[in-house]
């Protein structure tokens, strides 16, 4: 498994791990409510879900198993595969700090930061796209 | 494929179908205006096709495809991951049984089957991160490395 697909992998572990636990806090709080403010981690939970784990760990899973681009086992940009991870946790990261804040009273700085995450998930599906398209190549077999 | 991944896939399969029933009890419960059934199920719904078959198949998936951690033990510590088996599924039934009733007839005992299954759930994901964490590495990594002298 490369590198890029290691870190890519195990950041959506943790993500997995931070999302589950805030989603059985709203759960165990909707039957004995101990926090109501908890709810305003909803937007929290759902992108660390979709977007840290999920669209996360299909990256680093496509970018290991893809077909590669030549017989030395290219498998594309570094540079743009790591960005892509970067911008998958920058966005989401973006996006749980502008619900924290907005918890904690800020008004101003919510708005920003999810369009910011927005941008960085934006750019993240188009460099996916960039990235992907030329791997998904037909397999050639030799003609008997 | 090893046994442990056919159980969770074959287990994501059975949540897959479940949850296109309640899918389709949820439209029904609109189409015939039935109250808030339909918004008691919506969560279930969502969870039931999120938890029980996205994220268990993708747990029976890597279970099988991840690089293995050598020969005497090439999936490492087989507890960690059946136990996570039995608590996500486990913790997934009392919440597609309890949660809607808590919602249209609440008490005591829907409050606290919801709790643990909350409860179930979370750990069951944590003991999966755990056992699956060092089986992201590379080949080279995966077995001891002959010393050449």
């Amino acid at each position: 498994m490369p590198a890029i697909s290691r870190y890519a992998i195990r950041a959506a572990l943790v993500h997995l791990a931070l999302g589950v636990t805030i989603g059985a806090l709203l759960l165990a709080n909707k039957a004995l409510p101990f926090a109501p403010w908890i709810w305003s981690l909803l937007p929290a939970h759902i992108h660390m879900l979709l977007i840290g784990w999920t669209v996360q760990l299909a990256f680093g899973v496509a970018f290991w198993i893809l077909p590669r681009l030549s017989a030395e086992g290219d498998r594309g940009s570094p540079v743009l595969s790591w960005l892509i991870v970067a911008g998958l946790n920058g966005g989401v990261t973006l996006a749980v700090l502008a619900d924290l804040l907005r918890l904690l009273g800020s008004i101003a700085l919510p708005g920003p930061l999810e369009l910011a995450a927005f941008v960085c998930y934006g750019g993240v599906s188009l460099a996916c796209a960039r990235h992907f398209w030329p791997r998904l190549a037909a397999i050639t077999l030799p003609s008997s | 494929m090893p046994t442990q991944s056919r159980w969770y896939i074959r287990t994501a399969l059975i949540w897959l179908v479940l949850a296109f029933i309640v899918g389709g009890a949820i439209l029904i419960s609109r189409a015939q205006q039935w109250g808030s059934i339909g918004g008691a199920l919506q969560p279930v719904f969502y969870h039931l096709l999120m938890v029980g078959w996205t994220f268990q198949l993708i747990c029976g998936v890597a279970l099988w495809l991840f690089p293995v951690l050598g020969k005497e033990r090439p999936r490492g510590d087989e507890r960690l991951t059946w136990a996570a088996y039995v608590g996500l599924n486990l913790g997934l039934l009392l919440r597609a049984l309890f949660e809607p009733l808590l919602l249209l007839m609440p008490g005591a005992l829907a409050s606290w089957a919801v709790v643990l299954a909350a409860l179930l759930q979370a750990i069951a994901v944590w003991l999966f991160v755990v056992a699956i964490w060092p089986r992201v590495r590379g080949k080279r990594s995966a077995l001891p490395q002959r010393r050449i002298s």
